[in-house]
């Protein structure tokens, strides 16, 4: 058996159809035996959170950060014809029908792959996010944690 | 002796087919066959990549109407 091969995917955007692409890239790269590593950076964080609010000392600007944001995966606008959040219930249904994982399902099967997920603590702090707020499953790290794995990794992306 | 696993992945979409097939391939042993039926039209191409990369060998390809068939044996 050779090595491992390596993917890993930066996810920056917290539009809802960027992080599924993610995310069924970081599936199939699980399936074809790859060690997944999707690290989590500004709006890309928001596909960690957790649905429910969570109570914490935060300031202001941090709250309002928290309210304006989509509180998880499921929350997550459309990078097109989002419609003011039409367009993601339009394009769920459709998801439905065709059979297609929801970005919930397919975070669910990245975690059940062993995809390990990394949140930037550094944009954490700028976005007002605490360790509280996201999935249980998450790992922290910054640049390094990143370009450790980025440096002998096969596939390499920026979403 | 070498038996064959059957995978219904039916009505599945991308990325699910190939999801399922190494998780069923996982369990099996060397030489061993899975059998897996898929609706998904770009499962042709994935299941034929994703075996390649595996050091799989896709023994036999068939459809049927709207269904495709793999016979894929662990390699």
């Amino acid at each position: 058996m050779t090595e491992q091969k390596k993917t890993t995917i930066v996810l920056f955007s917290g539009d809802y159809d960027k992080a599924m692409a993610a995310y069924i890239i970081a599936n199939g790269a699980a399936a074809y035996d790859h060690e997944v590593t999707i690290f989590h950076t500004f709006w890309g964080l928001n596909a960690l959170r957790k649905d429910e609010p969570i109570k914490s000392n935060k300031s202001f600007i941090e709250k309002a950060f928290g309210k304006m944001m989509p509180r998880g995966a499921d929350k997550m606008g459309l990078s097109q014809m989002n419609f003011a959040g039409m367009g993601p219930k339009m394009i769920k249904q459709v998801m439905k029908k065709h059979n297609a994982m929801t970005l919930p399902q397919l975070i669910d099967m990245a975690i059940e792959q062993d995809v390990r997920l990394i949140a930037c603590t550094m944009t954490m702090d700028l976005l007002g996010l605490n360790e509280g707020e996201l999935l249980q499953e998450v790992e922290y790290g910054g640049v390094a944690a990143y370009l450790g794995e980025a440096q002998d990794g096969q596939v390499n992306l920026f979403i | 002796m070498s038996s064959t696993t059957f995978l219904d992945a039916k009505g599945l979409a991308c990325p699910m087919p190939i999801v399922r097939a190494k998780k069923a391939m996982k369990d099996m042993q060397t030489g061993d066959v899975l059998e897996i039926h898929t609706t998904d039209k770009g499962s042709v191409s994935d299941l034929t990549a994703w075996a390649a990369s595996g050091n799989h060998e896709i023994k036999d390809q068939q459809q049927e109407s709207d269904v495709f068939k793999f016979w894929i044996q662990k390699g």
